[in-house]
């Protein structure tokens, strides 16, 4: 219930928060909206020494339409991407999953950045921006890169960012096809997916059903070269490993990532206003 | 670490642990005991207070994110000549509490979701109430609740 | 008009909802100022010797106050003697003591995961949560005894002194004959799963100790039943202590009286002279709070093919957990409802009750009783399945008749009143039972994946089983008109301040704003029970109105007095409260006046009631779910019940306590369980992962009234706090099961989460298989 000690800092700019987290050396970590970590440190799970408190740049919150793609700051709150009049015409998949990112309280809090850096394979938006093809742009005491997301998540909890890189934009290229579904299959209404899926336009990927978000490659080749719907969702367990855990077993999972696949394919064709 | 803010209308400072949680900060702090602690994990909501308007669980704050910024508890939700708002009307109204320690959460989330969405369907009440839970009531009387008060909101 | 029957909001309702309720951890008393803080070191292994326990480290962190373990409680004597007649077996809700004496703290032994080893005093929970951490203990691990079997063989024993890891045992021997004679017999093994009690407030225990007297705040549901608990453990005397309860935040059983936590932070209070305070944190409740059900059961029951049922046998293993708490009390309150509202020719019933290295299970919820209607639900379907017949139609088939009452149940007792059968017609009704059952055919005969369910459940549950045991109320009217109810019992959300004061309203015409209600203190209240197994209104609220009574005989004869007339020509007005010599308007007085006017300027009653018998309130349930036979989810879409528990006083708070009782009630049946490794190590000891159910998981439910008064008491009140919980478990378990019972699905043991929904399809072989199928069907 009570974290470690910690010393905090408050990050007044970007450029700021590297200083601070330098000086904090190896044992500092950001802190953006705190519902990843915070939860950690109250159990002691995590135990940084020092928190940089992100959460005032206050110039890292935005969606810009940048003409060929959405600019979404990282800080952007799950709540701000939900309510979004921008992203419910033109990114509609990124605006209902971060909808149903856990509650309303943790979606006022929570960021889009924070989510993502943290990348947790049960999570919801790091699948959205998998099957987005998003660019993530990072910056550092060293410059600035773009990351693009295939190469961005490692491993469980594990991503290509440095320690002391900040998450500052995620550029989502507009979608050629309109067609979009995410399906988010919980127990509870509050829970964490058991499996989900992300689709846009051909593009599909999972939730839960490895160390990191997937890609359902197998069900996007299939497709591409025409197969029928219920063919192509057949294969989305492929190259798959889901755990087995209190929700269910690996084929269960296996078996709900094919009737998942086949109802979000279905319900994005409904959509697909392209054709 | 100092802090400053505004809790209930009022202006408060002190020198708290930069671990000090929000929820502690309120209760210990500030003897303003009405929000409660209900587990550890973030998952119950008994500690749901506004922030800057907005419902945030205050077990999952840092006191030291507060700083600068406006708190609203229970405590605040009455207006400045007592009068109880329309949430804490209907709650009583519609028997929307027993034990009473889901309460002060669940008010507090109740007034957040309505202030985003003021004619909300029984089901969008049960969705933005996902993160509170209740052991006594079965939600059924709380969900009037929120209805209610949506109504009286819309003057019907 | 009397206020009784009628829908009045609640007099708690104010403070609660402008400035909190005060619980143990929100208290403020003088006393209190300065408290240290405890925080408890806990045992990470189900089972193992304890080596060693090293303190030093703990104890120089800063603002450590003291680090106790079980080797400096030298100043308690040992542990009283099991009673005589061996204490805890069937119908004695006591700790069994002798070889399964369970210790304060741990002493050379843990045997479950969360078991306190040690305290450590802080002087506030920060630094305390950092110097637990620094607590070392040696652990050697001993083989865990985690499963029932594994209780069973006795290979490990917990309890080496016992000889047995079977607690109790009243097998007794089974009739060989019993289903002689019954063209079919349906047998199976159902396992009614263990449950977190899961109050939001958790345990919470504050104390000091002060020129020799011992004051005790803590979370409880019997503030009396504690102080005769601490008194024993630490060999005072009873008036040395004062045990209060503050709000209470649920209790559902789990919170009977004072375990052994709380204890412990009484004693160290005591110990150190420094007043103290717990409130534990919610990963400790959900693995060292009390846990509910956990029983194993094998249901038979025999009839004929026109739906009779001739013959039933229910055999219980109860798991009592780590320690044999409630010994053999849980299950014995199961087989004495085993035959539930039923007209039986023979029930036979068994049950054992064995230790595991898990959390002990106590008290939750119907303590006993929902097990009982669980298992006989489940078998009353099974049987309907196998002759075909429907649900309702077997029930009504086997009902006790309405003209039967009083009836003397096979299982053991006698129920008051009951019309079971109108209660089952009722709510199929109002459920629109045969609109639903074409639906049902008519989604089977499309193929339609979304499955519809519709379950049934009839019930009859015991309420004040201890009814011996009585409840005292003490009404005081005071000169200025003003009233005091001192309650035995102890609410903990049940509102009996609002129902309590609407009774003397009713009785005396003294308005509910004038009427004062305290409960919990045992300075003020020294002798009660409080407030557990549905008990409060039929004993401590008819004792309120008694007590008001017998004020009212006081109150006649002083105001005859005053008014120089017989007593026989006075009269009240309880609508007024006035009190006037009959045809004289003109003489009228108010209590005020009539109060001042008595030798004492006031009035007082007061009474221990009981009339010494049990109330059985009864009801029948329908859900009706949605089942996504490709993904196994279930969804509740309604939920109709029937309680009948007599006349309702409070019509508002009847209601809230059903919709709470169907809420859990639903939750174990689709979502909740407490689970285990094969080491004993707790999966759900967070709410992440204990499946606690929300609003979105539920629809709003429909009640429909019935009332059928109960001729014990004088309100003709039966309890309800449990209807909803006992009536709605086995009808939503049930609603699922029939639901993919065109897959060929018999049984799915709670909960029935997606994934054990799916199994239960693929093991019956039905078209939920493992290719998902495309709803070609419906237009898409």
């Amino acid at each position: 219930m009570i974290p470690a000690t910690f010393t905090y800092k408050r990050a007044r700019s970007v450029e700021d928060a590297f200083d601070l987290l330098a000086a904090g050396g190896d044992e500092a970590k950001y802190l953006a909206g705190g519902q990843s970590l915070l939860p950690l440190m109250k159990l002691r799970l995590a135990a940084p020494e020092m928190l940089v408190d992100v959460g005032r740049l206050d110039e890292l919150s935005y969606i810009r339409d940048e003409g060929n793609h959405i600019a979404i700051g990282a800080l952007t709150s799950h709540h701000v991407l939900a309510t979004s009049h921008l992203l419910a015409s033109d990114l509609p998949l990124l605006a209902h999953a971060a909808g149903q990112v856990g509650d309303p309280q943790v979606r006022h809090r929570g960021t889009i950045g924070g989510s993502l850096a943290h990348a947790d394979p049960a999570a919801d938006l790091p699948a959205v921006v998998l099957a987005l093809d998003a660019t993530l742009v990072a910056r550092g005491p060293g410059g600035g890169r773009e990351i693009g997301v295939h190469e961005f998540f490692l491993g469980l909890f594990e991503t290509s960012l440095q320690p002391d890189e900040l998450l500052t934009e995620i550029r989502v290229p507009k979608p050629g096809r309109a067609g979009w579904s995410f399906q988010k299959f919980t127990k509870r209404a509050i829970d964490w997916a058991i499996v989900g899926v992300a689709v846009q336009g051909g593009n599909v990927a999972l939730v839960n059903m490895g160390q990191t978000p997937l890609r359902a490659g197998a069900v996007e080749r299939a497709l591409a070269s025409g197969s029928w719907l219920p063919e192509a969702a057949a294969l989305a367990a492929d190259g798959t490993s889901p755990s087995d855990d209190l929700n269910g077993s690996s084929a269960y999972r296996q078996h709900l990532a094919r009737v998942l696949v086949t109802r979000a394919l279905q319900e994005a064709r409904s959509r697909d206003k392209s054709d | 670490m100092d802090i400053a803010l505004t809790v209930n209308g009022s202006e408060v400072k002190a020198d708290v642990a930069d671990r000090t949680l929000l929820v502690h900060f309120l209760r210990e702090h500030l003897d303003l005991t009405a929000t409660k602690v209900g587990c550890d994990t973030s998952s119950c909501g008994a500690c749901t207070v506004l922030l800057d308007g907005q419902s945030v669980k205050s077990c999952t704050v840092l006191a030291a994110q507060a700083d600068g910024r406006a708190v609203t508890t229970i405590e605040g939700l009455a207006n400045d000549s007592g009068e109880w708002h329309a949430v804490q009307r209907a709650f009583r109204a519609e028997h929307g509490l027993q034990c009473g320690f889901c309460t002060s959460g669940m008010v507090m989330a109740a007034v957040g979701l309505l202030s985003e969405n003021d004619s909300p369907t029984e089901e969008e009440v049960r969705a933005g109430l996902e993160g509170n839970l209740c052991r006594c009531t079965g939600y059924h009387n709380i969900v009037r609740a929120v209805l209610a008060a949506s109504r009286e909101g819309q003057g019907q | 008009m009397s206020i009784l029957g009628t829908r009045v909001v609640r007099t708690e309702d104010p403070r609660i909802l402008t400035v909190g309720g005060t619980y143990v951890d929100d208290l403020r008393e003088p006393e209190l100022l300065g408290a240290a803080r405890v925080i408890f070191v806990r045992s990470p292994i189900a089972h193992a010797r304890i080596t060693s326990i090293d303190t030093d480290e703990a104890r120089r962190a800063p603002g450590v106050v003291a680090v106790l373990t079980a080797a400096d409680m030298d100043d308690l004597g040992p542990p009283p003697p099991p009673p005589e007649d061996g204490g805890g077996g069937e119908g004695a809700p006591m700790p069994l003591g002798g070889p399964w004496s369970e210790p304060l703290l741990a002493i050379d032994r843990v045997r479950f995961v969360g078991e306190p080893v040690a305290i450590v005093i802080c002087d506030d929970s920060y630094s305390g949560a950092d110097a637990a951490e620094l607590v070392s203990v040696d652990y050697e691990p001993l083989p865990p005894v985690v499963t029932l079997d594994d209780a069973l063989t006795g290979t490990t024993l917990l309890f080496p002194d016992a000889g047995s890891n079977v607690a109790v045992d009243s097998a007794g021997p089974a009739d060989p004959d019993a289903f002689d004679g019954c063209e079919v017999v349906i047998e199976q093994t159902i396992v009614n799963q263990r449950l977190a009690a899961l109050p939001m407030e958790g345990r919470a225990v504050a104390a000091c100790y002060v020129d020799g007297k011992l004051t005790v705040w803590a979370s409880t549901q019997n503030a009396q039943i504690a102080r005769f608990i601490l008194a024993g453990a630490f060999g005072m005397d009873p008036a040395s202590i004062r045990v209060v309860a503050p709000d209470v935040g649920g209790g559902f059983g789990a919170k009977v009286a004072i375990d052994r936590d709380g204890i412990v932070v009484a004693w160290a209070a005591r110990r150190l002279g420094r007043a103290l305070r717990w409130a534990e944190t919610r990963s400790e409740n959900l693995v060292a709070m009390t846990q509910g059900r956990a029983q194993r059961q094998v249901i038979k029951l025999g009839g004929s093919r026109d739906g009779r049922i001739l013959a039933y046998q229910l055999d219980v293993i109860q798991d009592t957990g780590a320690y044999p708490r409630m010994g053999g009390f849980l299950p014995f309150l199961t087989k004495l409802m085993a035959a539930g509202p039923y007209d039986l020719p023979k029930v036979q019933t068994a049950a054992r009750t064995v230790v595991t290295n898990t959390t002990p299970i106590s008290a939750y919820r119907g303590a006993g009783r929902p097990e009982a209607t669980a298992a006989i639900e489940r078998a009353v379907d099974l049987f309907a399945a196998e002759i075909g017949m429907d649900p309702g139609d077997v029930r009504r088939i086997n009902l006790v008749a309405a003209d039967k009452f009083p009836f003397q149940s096979p299982s053991g007792p006698l129920y008051d009143s009951g019309d079971y059968a109108s209660a089952l017609d009722k709510v199929l009704a109002g459920a629109g039972y045969q609109e639903l059952r074409t639906e049902q055919a008519a989604r089977r005969e499309r193929g339609d994946t979304v499955a519809l369910g519709i379950g049934l459940s009839s019930y009859v549950e015991i309420t004040a089983a201890d009814a011996a045991g009585g409840e005292t109320g003490r009404l005081d009217v005071h000169d200025d008109g003003t009233a005091t109810v001192y309650t035995g019992s102890s609410a903990h959300g049940q509102g009996h301040h609002t129902t309590w004061a609407m009774l003397v309203e009713s009785e005396l015409g003294i308005p509910m704003d004038k009427v004062t209600v305290i409960h919990g203190d045992t300075d003020l209240i020294p002798l009660a029970v409080g407030t557990y197994g549905s008990r409060s209104l039929q004993l401590g609220g008819v004792a309120v109105q008694k007590a008001a009574w017998e004020v009212k005989d006081q109150a006649r004869a002083v105001a005859a007095d005053m008014l120089e007339a017989s007593e026989a020509d006075l009269e009240l007005d309880a609508e007024t409260g006035l009190w006037q010599v009959r045809g004289d308007p003109a003489s009228a007085r108010t209590w005020a006046e009539v109060a001042t006017h008595a030798e004492a300027e006031g009035f007082t009653a007061s009474v221990n009631y009981t009339e010494g018998t049990p109330t059985f309130p009864f009801g029948s349930h329908v859900a009706v779910v949605e089942v996504d036979t490709e993904t196994g989810k279930v969804r509740l879409v309604r939920h109709i019940t029937v309680d009948d528990a007599g006349t309702i006083i409070s019509p508002l708070q009847a209601e809230g306590q059903r919709h709470g009782g169907i809420a859990q009630g639903a939750a174990q049946a689709l979502l909740e369980e407490v689970v285990y490794d094969s080491q004993g190590n707790p999966q759900t000891g967070t709410l992440v992962d204990y499946a606690a159910i929300s609003a979105p998981d539920l629809p709003s439910f429909e009640l429909l009234s019935m009332q059928t008064p109960t001729p014990v008491n004088a309100l003709g009140v039966k309890g309800i706090g449990e209807a909803g919980t006992i009536g709605a478990t086995p009808a939503v378990q049930n609603a699922v099961i029939d639901a993919v019972s065109h897959l060929g699905v018999r049984h799915i043991d709670m909960p029935t989460t997606p994934s054990r929904v799916w199994a239960a399809i693929n093991e019956a072989g039905g078209s939920g298989g493992s290719a998902p199928r495309t709803s070609t069907v419906r237009g898409s």
